[in-house]
């Protein structure tokens, strides 16, 4: 890898993939400032939070069990559930940065979230997308989430709640990258197939256990239809 | 809390963050992967959108039913016309608000 690629252009070049990413933040980050206010946990105690764990939906959980009292370890242990499905998309990520140096990978690691992943794996998939450009998504992304949070224990009462709309806007990016990953008829397939079985599995079983159970239950079915589709 | 308190709570659900972030990407980037596995993990992004997608859709979580008549599905409809017609992801993100926005003032 050459350093050069670190350049201007490439930080230019990435904030178009990575602004809607900020927007859909923005609120959310805000919403859990808020939380973290009223729960009496300071500005200082949110913004390591958001360093050192950087994950949206874990960071919500740990303030609702922090205002019910639990244990730290009960605490540790739900974020290790609730995360876990990362594992999935640091697997599916190895597929492009196949041989990447390790230190790069491990700076890299840090920023995967449900939303950088999409994004980096749709632009790595259209080709013409470097590591730079990848890793300059996860950490503006993280600085976003950092800024908003933080804010949010700060200023966040004076933000009227869902103004414009802002509520929606991950949902629009999840719809807009869905889009993008519908490479063909076996795509659209498993697409369908993930969207039943999470909300069936979400539905019966409390928790967030149905992103993983239903993405891979999904992309089994897709592979083992193109698998039967390729002998026939 | 105290000061020390967070510190430690926060470095373990970081470890538990990260560690799952991580470990499969240093491991397999490195290694030969069986064409099986890749044909696999190449469907995942469409399964992972689908799985976090769906749910906000068709769950009323206030009365914990499924249903047809959520406002994030209604609004999702013209959102996704949308990104299919212009595959366009910061205007997807902008019409959804939009339309989220609008829905809200008059349904």
């Amino acid at each position: 890898m050459n350093p050069q690629q670190l350049s201007s252009d490439s930080f230019k070049s990435a904030i178009p993939a990575v602004w809607p990413i900020c927007l859909g933040y923005f609120p959310i980050g805000l919403a859990l400032g808020v939380l973290a206010q009223q729960a009496a946990i300071p500005w200082w105690a949110m913004a390591l939070m958001s360093v050192l764990v950087f994950a949206g939906s874990a960071q919500f959980i740990c303030v609702a069990m922090i205002v019910a009292g639990s244990s730290l370890w009960a605490m540790i242990g739900t974020t290790f559930i609730v995360n876990l499905r990362h594992v999935l998309m640091s697997s599916a990520l190895a597929v492009y940065l196949h041989g990447v140096r390790r230190s790069f990978l491990a700076l890299f690691s840090y920023g995967i979230t449900d939303e950088s992943f999409a994004v980096n794996m749709a632009r790595f998939r259209a080709g013409n997308w470097t590591l730079f450009q990848a890793l300059i998504v996860n950490h503006l992304a993280n600085s976003v989430w950092i800024l908003a949070t933080v804010s949010g224990v700060l200023i966040g009462q004076l933000v009227p709640a869902g103004a414009f709309g802002i509520d929606y806007a991950l949902v629009g990016m999840f719809i807009c990258l869905l889009v993008f990953q519908l490479h063909g008829r076996l795509y659209v397939i498993t697409a369908l197939i993930a969207a039943t079985v999470a909300v069936l599995w979400a539905w019966l079983i409390p928790g967030d256990s149905y992103i993983v159970g239903a993405a891979v239950c999904a992309a089994t079915c897709g592979y083992l239809l193109q698998k039967r589709r390729g002998k026939s | 809390m105290s000061a020390a308190e967070y510190l430690f709570l926060f470095i373990g659900m970081g470890l538990v963050t990260y560690l799952p972030r991580a470990l499969p990407l240093l491991y397999l980037s490195h290694k030969k992967m069986p064409q099986g596995l890749i044909d696999w993990l190449g469907y995942i992004p469409v399964a992972v959108l689908g799985a976090l997608l769906a749910p906000i859709l068709f769950i009323d979580t206030t009365i914990a039913a499924i249903t047809f008549g959520k406002l994030e599905f209604l609004v999702a409809i013209p959102t996704l016309i949308f990104a299919v017609k212009t595959r366009s992801l910061g205007g997807t993100v902008l019409v959804g608000m939009f339309f989220y926005w609008l829905a809200g003032i008059f349904l």
